[in-house]
């Protein structure tokens, strides 16, 4: 007797449907890759050709303040949307009646679906008149609060401007996410709290909230990869310089590096445009570098997830 | 503390539809009262009110009244918080906070009221908890680690330590073996007599085997059919029910032919 392996039955469908998927997989990591290699490959000449004259002092001087901008702009965005998309998707998914929820949760999708020059528009044109005058009181007030001093710019076209319209422009994304998120806390758990006697508030500090911290998380990087990249908004709204200041209220803001390249790139010649991709590849960089540590902070209690 | 519980007339309605009709009865204190029946006859639902958890579900109510030590559960000025926090509940899955280490699940209920304790009471609290609800041993040295870790009957005992820490009157248990393999199942069963030393126990049970392991009292609920509501059929001592039931349909089902 012969040993007679059983052979698998490989079909002709699942073969194609497989190298079909495997494809639509690889392309993800093909993208990513000449993206990567463009950026790199690009940025060489910068540094390699003659001295640029916007980059006298070197590339670091040059592109730290966009670095700064990017990053304090996304930041201000994030404080802003984080709590208040919280809040739209607890109404949402645990408060309001199921009628009124549908139409919020249309209203959100929709506020979504605005695009980024129509927000960089209505940030110049309606948002900065609006808050100047609260610039002004605020710099009155809390002008000791160090982001709130220096002069209070007169059009409104300041660093926390832009950090508003990025918040509303990222809030549509991260509430839809995280009001799915919480759609889905275990109704279990949810009666196990208020079986103990927790009031409603109590229930969801005890069981949605906990159990939706890694989408809340995911959704805040998201959010923030959104608002980091965001360009067209931000070249519209903010009076640019080359300074690093935590001023929200004046005129001298740091630019972004997403917007800095809008407005340079039309007239840059030569390895100047090497240069702005060089910065493109340095934003690649901090997207990177958010997500990780994102990814990080998710893992961490992977424990206490409820996943397992 | 243990308390007696009173059914007078008590209707439970999910909107316009009546789901248990005219239930009068009187659950002991220091006993086990079994809740037995057909699926569907609303055992599960009746025990529901006797913490106002049925009123999670929108649109559902009830009629008649339910004294717990002659006070109306269902009184104008009674808040359904306060009397959940008098009247704990395991249910029908075991449902740990998964995002809360064992420790912190023991506690979860008591810190809803006492919001500053020191960290001995804790501990003290949460070894007195874990020991009532025999589930020390198995978990003392991993207190920190997530109650999701625990075997399935591991996380029901880890339950029934989360409502005993708030040390209430009455624990209600929902079908709290029925998804439980039989050695747990065991444990839960021993554990329910040992409670009623202290607690007025209400267990609901698709097992009649367990009520008549385990209860001093039996209620058996029918329904007439679909859409009609469930009726209280007889109440007595399990024994009795058991072994010599006053109504033809008691004796079907408790003889197995039908449900």
């Amino acid at each position: 007797m012969t040993d007679v392996k059983p052979k698998a039955v490989r079909r002709l469908g699942d073969i194609v449907f497989a190298n079909l998927t495997f494809l639509a997989g690889i392309s993800i990591l093909l993208t990513l890759a000449t993206v990567a290699a463009f950026l790199f490959a690009q940025s060489v000449p910068a540094f390699t050709g003659e001295p640029i004259e916007a980059a006298e002092n070197g590339f670091w001087a040059y592109v730290f303040p966009f670095i700064f901008g990017t990053v304090y702009a996304s930041v201000i965005a994030l404080a802003i949307a984080t709590p208040l998309a919280i809040g739209i998707a607890l109404y949402i998914s645990h408060f309001a009646n199921r009628r009124f929820s549908q139409i919020l949760g249309y209203a959100v999708d929709l506020l979504a679906a605005i695009p980024s020059v129509v927000y960089g528009l209505w940030g110049i044109l309606v948002l900065a008149p609006f808050l100047t005058p609260s610039y002004r009181w605020l710099n009155e007030n809390l002008g000791w609060v160090p982001v709130f001093g220096g002069q209070v710019s007169a059009t409104g076209r300041t660093m926390l401007t832009v950090g508003i319209v990025l918040a509303i422009m990222v809030l549509p994304i991260m509430a839809a996410l995280i009001r799915e998120v919480f759609l889905q806390t275990p109704r279990l758990h949810e009666e196990a709290a208020l079986a103990l006697g927790a009031t409603r508030w109590e229930m969801i500090k005890m069981a949605v909230l906990p159990f939706g911290r890694p989408g809340i998380i995911s959704a805040a990087m998201l959010g923030l990869g959104r608002a980091l990249g965001e360009t067209m908004a931000v070249a519209m709204v903010l009076s640019p310089a080359a300074v690093i200041s935590f001023d929200m209220l004046t005129s001298t803001n740091s630019n972004t590096i997403a917007a800095n390249i809008a407005l340079q790139f039309p007239e840059a010649g030569g390895n100047y445009t090497n240069l702005l991709i060089a910065t493109g590849l340095v934003l690649f960089g901090i997207t990177m570098v958010v997500n990780m540590i994102a990814r990080w902070v998710i893992s961490r209690r992977a424990e206490f997830s409820g996943a397992n | 503390m243990s308390k007696r519980i009173e059914l007078k007339s008590l209707d439970v309605y999910y909107s316009s539809f009546l789901a248990v009709q005219d239930v009068n009865m009187v659950i002991e204190p220091k006993a086990i009262t079994a809740f037995i029946g057909p699926s569907g006859c609303g055992k599960s639902t009746l025990i529901r009110t006797l913490n106002r958890m049925h009123e999670v579900i929108p649109g559902a109510r009830v009629e008649g009244q339910l004294l717990m030590d002659g006070e109306d559960v269902y009184g104008p000025d009674v808040d359904p918080v306060r009397v959940r926090r008098q009247v704990g509940m395991v249910f029908q899955r075991p449902n740990p906070f998964p995002t809360m280490s064992i420790k912190d699940n023991v506690l979860s209920g008591y810190k809803l009221n006492n919001s500053k304790m020191s960290k001995t009471e804790a501990e003290e609290l949460t070894e007195k908890a874990l020991v009532g609800a025999n589930l020390w041993n198995e978990v003392k040295d991993r207190l920190d680690k997530p109650g999701s870790g625990l075997s399935g009957g591991q996380q029901q005992r880890l339950c029934i330590a989360r409502a005993i820490a708030v040390e209430p009157d009455v624990i209600l248990m929902d079908e709290p073996t029925s998804a439980l393999d039989p050695i747990s199942t065991a444990a839960i069963e021993d554990l329910a007599v040992e409670l009623k030393e202290k607690f007025t126990v209400v267990i609901v049970t698709h097992n009649m085997q367990q009520a008549s392991r385990i209860s001093d009292m039996t209620a058996f609920f029918n329904i007439a059919g679909t859409g009609m509501p469930g009726k209280l059929i007889e109440y007595d001592k399990t024994e009795k029910i058991f072994s010599n039931p006053g109504q033809q349909q008691t004796e079907d089902y408790v003889s197995g032919r039908f449900g």
